[in-house]
């Protein structure tokens, strides 16, 4: 493809008429691609980091001058950092049992972790509404117990583990699949005991899809409102989530402010899906 | 109905760096032309370029009296046999082999009877309804072959078709290729880096080395007079041999080789004596290295390439 | 064979349970609760909920949002695949990273720049409105919301199908005669329809369940600008309760047909890639 350019550039020589149509359909498909991406996905980025900045950094400090936005990214923070750790602990346990066990239903457990794929969120939001609810069996069991799930941090932290679960495992499966057996049967010839091979050999080996697996999680996370926006109860400084939080603001016709809010979170959410690029590909480099 | 290949200062560079420089060479119509050279030699993209697929910075390329350097791939009508078969996966033989026809616009029925016949013609038939994946590497590259000649190209290009293969395949593709060419007598241009292929197999051999033509001629110029260092060292697995003239004669150690009269006593040299030319002597517990036959090897002065006859010696 | 109760035995026995328990819980249990639930008060609220103008209207809208996102992102992510993998210039990984930009954004950063763009006031809105053409809370800025989030599904899942294929097909197509669409159509197509049509049911489950961005920029008009997912959440908030559950049940049995197409997808790319 250098050739098209040197060809435009008018170095060569040689030169024909399938040639230049040859030259304009690559300049035009390249043209496409540009404009598709360029227009649908760069210019609303730039829109939305540009309103939040909009009058310098004035527009920026109001929005966060309030402490219902505080509160709000506070809590999106520490709900996606537990649903990641939980994620992360579970989805890693589910891509070893799915890889190394052989049992009835297996093919059934992995199709249904990827559901959370098709699933809409609003129904999963549901689906939670439905079975923690006043009206469910299991809802009133929980309520006799005095526990309350609906309404309150614990029911986010439900909605965004269930919407994030395909997440770590797909990502660590691949490298399980790959990993050789016969290296923690050495181990364990050698004397290790199961946590030490899974520590010393396992782990090492899969570190860098968890992190990855781990960080995809956290950031999707951070900008989940489908499964959340019901069961939270969205009160402010209690259950109230930022992306929940911008549609309030956005609807109360705040659009600089709901931009002030979402650039924070999508700076966030943006250096850490860069940082997991970085290490899938350096986790590429190395096998 | 054959046409020669005509290839005229053929360059090609990537940026600044140029993999081919004014390569000129023509390809006799009817015959097989070897394209040899190590990896990076820049043969195979002479090839591509004579196909279309590659885009050449300065040069031309003539077949039948007709400019082909700005005609489209499509245009140029050219059979090209790819190293790693490039069948289409997707497609069973028959449809493989039928493509050509297909994308032309042709027949059905023409279409059907030219595909049954050149499968009969490399013994695919049984297996006109397999897919691909379902063939050994040697069936592949004949499948490869027969697409490639279904549209009844102008010439035939190779580009490294055993190159896949284990050894006792490649030996039997060899021998089937040089016999189908003999029926077809089309113009084919091989490339390969199998000094010993395109020893057998070609009517000419260009050699060639870091994107430049060191030699062309036939196999027996090519082995028998080596035009340059370095196709005596490709060629024939050459030993490199030091030496000096004393007195009318090159001295390699201890083989003494006379009818050096014209070079200067005292030069020091360098011989390629081909591994087939070197014979052991044994005399007692020790073994003495001798020529078999050293009619002609080349001797070039550490400083300057030239050739020295040398007589032979019996 | 009998199985004998050794540590490894045990220990295979808690981690699945383990993993049976945290897949009930958060996707078994809910699934089967919906249904119950739904189909508690009887077949007659699911016919009369999915015979009213309100629900219909809602799933027209989003059966013609999710068409036109799926046309639009199969076309031009093919396009961007192809050049992506096929082509070296200039901001090539730039573009390479603006393909996973949606995947770093929140739904709601989406609908937000559609309302900073085209909403009252913004960069874009004048241009359009004196056109008399409405995108704001309109199918427009619906249409557009839902496509950025499903930019990159199809794009991811055909560019490493094009580079393992690599170049040799195509070169072979145009020795031997096939003009440049002659070898995309019979050559390169049929190579990537797997990965393509992987893309394809990924964009439309993503498309149908679309609420974050779609939330705001509708603006919310009941019987005008109401998706199936926004049906759902105003009909809760309504208190609607069974009409949600039945809508949700009925997005929910389609994602779960969806899934099984992609699943079968799947194994079919899986084995096309084995291939040699």
């Amino acid at each position: 493809m250098g050739s098209v350019a040197q060809t435009l550039g008018g170095r060569s020589g040689l030169w024909s008429s399938q040639r230049t149509t040859a030259v304009l359909r690559h300049l035009a498909l390249r043209g496409a691609a540009v404009v598709y991406l360029g227009l649908l996905v760069a210019l609303p980025v730039l829109a939305v980091i540009t309103k939040g900045f909009g009058d310098g950094l004035g527009t920026f400090r109001d929005a966060m001058a309030t402490p219902a936005a505080w509160a709000a990214i506070r809590l999106t923070l520490w709900t996606s950092t537990v649903a990641a750790g939980l994620n992360a602990v579970m989805g890693t346990l589910l891509a070893w049992v799915l890889v190394r066990y052989r049992f009835p239903g297996r093919r059934l457990l992995s199709t249904l972790i990827d559901l959370p794929l098709a699933i809409p969120t609003l129904v999963t939001g549901v689906m939670i509404l439905a079975l923690y609810g006043p009206n469910s069996v299991f809802g009133r069991f929980l309520d006799d117990l005095g526990i309350r799930i609906l309404f309150t941090p614990i029911a986010i932290v439900i909605a965004l583990c269930t919407v994030t679960l395909p997440l770590v495992v797909r990502n660590v499966q691949p490298v399980l699949q790959e990993l050789d057996p016969a290296e923690e049967e050495a181990a364990a010839t050698l004397g290790a005991g199961p946590q030490a091979t899974f520590r010393r050999v396992v782990f090492p080996a899969i570190r860098s899809a968890v992190v990855a697996g781990t960080l995809l999680t956290f950031s999707r996370c951070l900008g989940e409102i489908g499964s959340v926006i019901l069961v939270a109860g969205n009160i402010p400084k209690k259950t109230l989530t930022a992306p929940v939080f911008i549609f309030q603001l956005t609807s109360q016709f705040k659009p600089a402010q709901a931009a002030a809010v979402a650039t924070l979170l999508f700076g966030l959410s943006f250096v850490l899906v860069l940082v997991t690029s970085r290490l899938i590909a350096r986790n590429e480099a190395s096998a | 109905m054959s046409t020669p290949i005509v290839v005229e200062g053929l360059t090609k560079r990537f940026g600044s760096f140029e993999a081919v420089t004014d390569v000129t060479f023509t390809a006799p119509a009817g015959a097989i032309t070897a394209l040899l050279g190590p990896s990076g030699s820049g043969k195979s993209t002479v090839l591509r370029m004579i196909a279309g697929l590659e885009e050449p910075s300065a040069g031309r390329i003539v077949m039948d009296d007709e400019e082909l350097t700005v005609k489209s791939v499509q245009e140029r009508r050219v059979g090209f046999v790819f190293q790693h078969y490039a069948l289409f996966r997707h497609m069973t033989v028959a449809e493989n082999v039928g493509f050509g026809l297909r994308v032309r616009k042709q027949d059905k029925t023409v279409r059907e009877a030219r595909v049954r016949e050149l499968l009969e013609l490399v013994h695919m038939e049984p297996f006109a309804d397999r897919y691909p994946e379902q063939l050994s590497g040697g069936q592949r590259q004949r499948v490869a072959l027969a697409r490639a000649l279904a549209p009844a190209p102008r010439v035939l290009l190779l580009d490294e078709p055993f190159g896949a293969l284990d050894a006792k395949v490649r030996q039997d593709l060899r021998r089937w290729l040089d016999e189908l060419h003999r029926e077809l007598g089309v113009t084919s241009l091989l490339v390969t880096h199998d000094q010993e292929e395109a020893l057998e197999l070609a009517n000419q051999i260009v050699v060639m080395h870091e994107g430049r033509v060191e030699q062309v001629g036939s196999p027996g110029e090519i082995y028998d007079r080596p035009a340059t260092p370095f196709v005596a060292g490709f060629v024939g697995a050459a030993n490199v041999l030091h030496g000096e003239v004393v007195g009318g004669h090159i001295h390699l150690g201890s083989i003494r080789i006379p009818g050096a009269a014209q070079l200067p006593w005292g030069e020091t040299l360098i011989a390629h004596v081909p591994n087939d030319d070197l014979v052991g002597v044994v005399e007692g517990d020790t073994i003495h290295v001798d020529l078999r036959n050293p009619k002609a090897f080349l001797v070039g002065s550490e400083t300057s390439t030239e050739r020295a006859d040398v007589s032979a010696r019996t | 064979m009998s199985v004998v109760a050794t540590p490894k035995v045990r220990r295979r026995g808690w981690l699945l349970a383990a993993c049976l328990v945290w897949v009930g819980v958060l996707l078994l249990v809910p699934l089967v609760g919906i249904v119950i639930t739904a189909l508690e008060p009887g077949i007659h609220v699911v016919t009369q909920t999915l015979r009213a103008p309100d629900v219909i209207h809602a799933l027209e809208l989003t059966a013609v949002i999710t068409a036109i996102s799926v046309v639009v992102t199969a076309l031009f992510g093919v396009v961007v695949a192809w050049v992506l993998v096929r082509q070296r210039f200039w901001g090539r990984s730039l573009l390479n990273a603006t393909v996973d930009l949606p995947f770093a954004l929140s739904p709601v950063t989406v609908g937000l720049a559609a309302l900073v763009l085209f909403g009252p006031g913004g960069w874009l809105a004048s241009f359009f409105e004196s056109r008399g053409i409405q995108i704001i809370f309109a199918l427009p800025s619906m249409t557009l919301v839902t496509i950025f989030i499903c930019v990159p599904f199809t794009i991811r899942e055909i560019v490493p199908v094009l580079e393992e294929i690599g170049l040799d097909e195509e070169d072979a197509s145009r020795t031997l005669g096939a003009s440049v669409w002659q070898t995309f159509f019979r050559v390169t197509l049929p190579n990537i329809r797997w990965a393509l049509a992987y893309g394809v049911a990924l964009t439309t489950a993503r498309a149908i369940g679309e609420i974050g961005a779609v939330l705001i920029v509708s603006g919310l008009l009941q019987g005008k600008t109401e998706t199936a997912t926004l049906f759902i959440f105003r009909a809760y908030e309504e208190r609607q309760v069974p009409a949600a559950y039945v809508v949700a049940l009925l997005l929910a049995a389609v994602s779960v047909t969806l899934l099984v197409v992609i699943e079968f997808l799947r194994h079919r790319q899986e084995r096309e890639r084995s291939r040699t």
